[in-house]
């Protein structure tokens, strides 16, 4: 794939006019949409399916004896099906949430107030997000539990040989890890990780937040009890999350959120539980967002996750090498574009982020700039913030180019 | 010239005045910008009469909070400590002289935020 720019299953010019938004113009000027980590824009196909299910397939799931309510129930099972597939998943133990906040917290709430007890270690990482981070701490304060982080080197790698040392104390109870970085989009050897946790005794999840959208995911091969992910940064719509778990593990664990649909029946004065995944699925479910995620792994899964994280990598190493053209700019992470996912964190000389994003505004290129929900790798890093470009299928060298000369603009405002 | 980033913002912002810490001090503060992680705090010394005779404010953030805390931190010192909590947004958006957008406003205010709340011990302005 060296020089590709473009997805085999369909020209890049091709994949950018699937997405309405990017026809999107001020003052003439086209949008350069660079903030894909924090949300990917929605395929045509996307939006479509959602508005479809609302006009002419819609009702409440699994309890209609009428033949649309049966409609509504497959549509959205059926969505369970192929996301399950499309990351190695089984259907029965790919749990929908709200989010990946979400599916974090039913962990460390349902298993973690189960198994974590006073004493118990929980480990996580520098490079977490807050969503990864700050249910575990709660977790850890209820439960009289010692939180430890694994550190990150300069160059934004985690060390398996501190992990081997943390896993030393016999203590651990889970390691929880992102799979990508959202700041340095480092990609972690997250296969490694789990076999080392769970030869020292230690469950694991992994917050596949910036890895599903972007590369190739196999849970059952990362092995690890529970796999986080969000449905709005892979193209599909927000209120919708997904947590695989191992089937064991999640029999074995109580619920989390009690009410409907997650109950076998109900008495005076205690329950039985319903079945996989639905034990963990009280209320009525995210429906429309269920079958717009299934429209969305559709839509990456006729490009090809390959040729997604081809086009990824080829995006960040042509960015990595502009800023090279930069005077004064740091970008933050591995050298090594296979080592990281889309996402190019970087600082310019004295300019704050929040100053690059605006003048980057007014050219019409959307860029984040902020701690990214990672305060604790912020502290690290020794910034307050960064400014960050991320992307994904829709982006091209076009969008790259605006930013790097946005960034001149930048040193030529501040007078650098 | 750029109508946001003035030759007096970047001046400011490159060379704030009253920059630094007060030990000891009368009077303190420190505020976030949760948006951002910018953090900026202020010492004030104020003497018997009641007038602020010195401050200095420290910190991290943008040009325009940066430059804000500096136009500020200017005016304030001499000012009867009683008088800044009649000090209101336009005040210092007026200061700076430069159009703010809604996504700067929270930028613009979180000097006066901090030295509002180190005068009154209010740390709930402007909302």
């Amino acid at each position: 794939m060296e020089g590709a720019t473009s997805t085999a299953a369909k020209p890049l010019a091709e994949v950018r006019a699937d997405f309405p938004i990017l026809r999107r113009e001020r003052d003439g000027v086209p949008i350069a949409y660079l903030d894909s980590a924090a949300t990917s824009q929605k395929p045509e196909s996307v939006i479509a399916a959602i508005d479809s299910y609302y006009r002419h397939s819609n009702a409440n799931v699994h309890r209609g004896v009428y033949g649309l309510a049966q409609e509504a129930t497959d549509l959205f099972e059926g969505a369970r099906e192929r996301i399950a597939a499309f990351v190695g998943g089984e259907t029965a133990t790919t749990i929908f949430t709200r989010n990946a906040t979400e599916a974090i917290n039913l962990v460390a709430y349902a298993w973690g107030g189960a198994n974590v007890g006073a004493g118990d270690e929980v480990v996580i990482t520098h490079m977490e997000h807050h969503s990864n981070i700050v249910p575990w701490q709660l977790l850890c304060q209820r439960q009289g539990a010692k939180l430890r982080y694994l550190g990150v080197s300069d160059d934004g790698q985690l060390s398996l040989d501190q992990l081997d040392e943390v896993l030393g104390s016999g203590r651990v109870k889970i390691v929880s890890v992102a799979h990508v970085s959202n700041v340095l989009g480092t990609i972690n050897p997250v296969g490694e990780i789990v076999a080392r946790a769970k030869a020292a005794g230690a469950a694991t999840l992994i917050d596949g937040s910036q890895a599903v959208p972007q590369m190739p995911v196999d849970v059952d091969r990362i092995g690890a009890d529970f796999y986080a992910w969000t449905g709005h940064k892979a193209l599909g719509p927000t209120g919708i999350g997904v947590l695989h778990g191992r089937r064991d593990t999640l029999e074995a664990m109580p619920p989390f959120i009690g009410g409907g649909d997650m109950i076998a029946s109900v008495g005076f004065d205690s329950s039985t539980w319903n079945d996989l995944p639905w034990k963990f699925e009280a209320g009525t479910s995210p429906i429309a967002e269920g079958v717009g995620l299934g429209a969305a792994i559709d839509y990456l899964a006729a490009i090809g996750m390959d040729n997604v994280r081809a086009h990824e990598r080829e995006l960040t190493a042509y960015t990595l090498e502009r800023l090279e053209e930069i005077e004064g700019v740091h970008a933050f992470g591995p050298v090594d574009p296979d080592a990281r996912g889309g996402v190019v964190s970087l600082e310019l000389k004295v300019i704050h982020p929040h100053d690059l994003a605006e003048i980057c505004d007014r050219e019409h290129v959307c860029i984040r700039a902020g701690h990214h929900c990672a305060q604790p790798l912020m502290r690290e890093m020794g910034v307050p913030a960064t400014a960050r470009a991320s992307f994904h299928v829709y982006n091209n060298h076009e969008d790259v180019d605006r930013l790097i000369a946005a960034l001149q603009t930048a040193r030529e405002v501040f007078a650098l | 010239m750029d109508a946001l980033y003035r030759d007096y913002i970047l001046d400011h912002y490159k060379n704030p005045r009253n920059f630094g810490e007060l030990n000891p001090h009368d009077l303190e503060a420190l505020e976030h910008n949760p948006l951002c992680g910018d953090e900026l705090g202020v010492h004030l010394i104020v003497d018997e009469g009641g007038t602020i005779t010195d401050l200095r404010f420290h910190g991290q953030g943008c040009a325009i909070s940066q430059a804000s805390a500096s136009i500020a931190s200017e005016e304030l010192i001499g000012m009867k400590a009683d008088d800044v909590a009649a000090l209101g947004a336009d005040w210092i958006i007026d200061l700076l002289g430069i159009e703010i957008s809604p996504t700067r406003r929270k930028c613009a205010l979180l000097s006066l935020k901090a030295m509002r709340g180190a005068v009154t011990g209010d740390a709930s302005w402007p909302e």
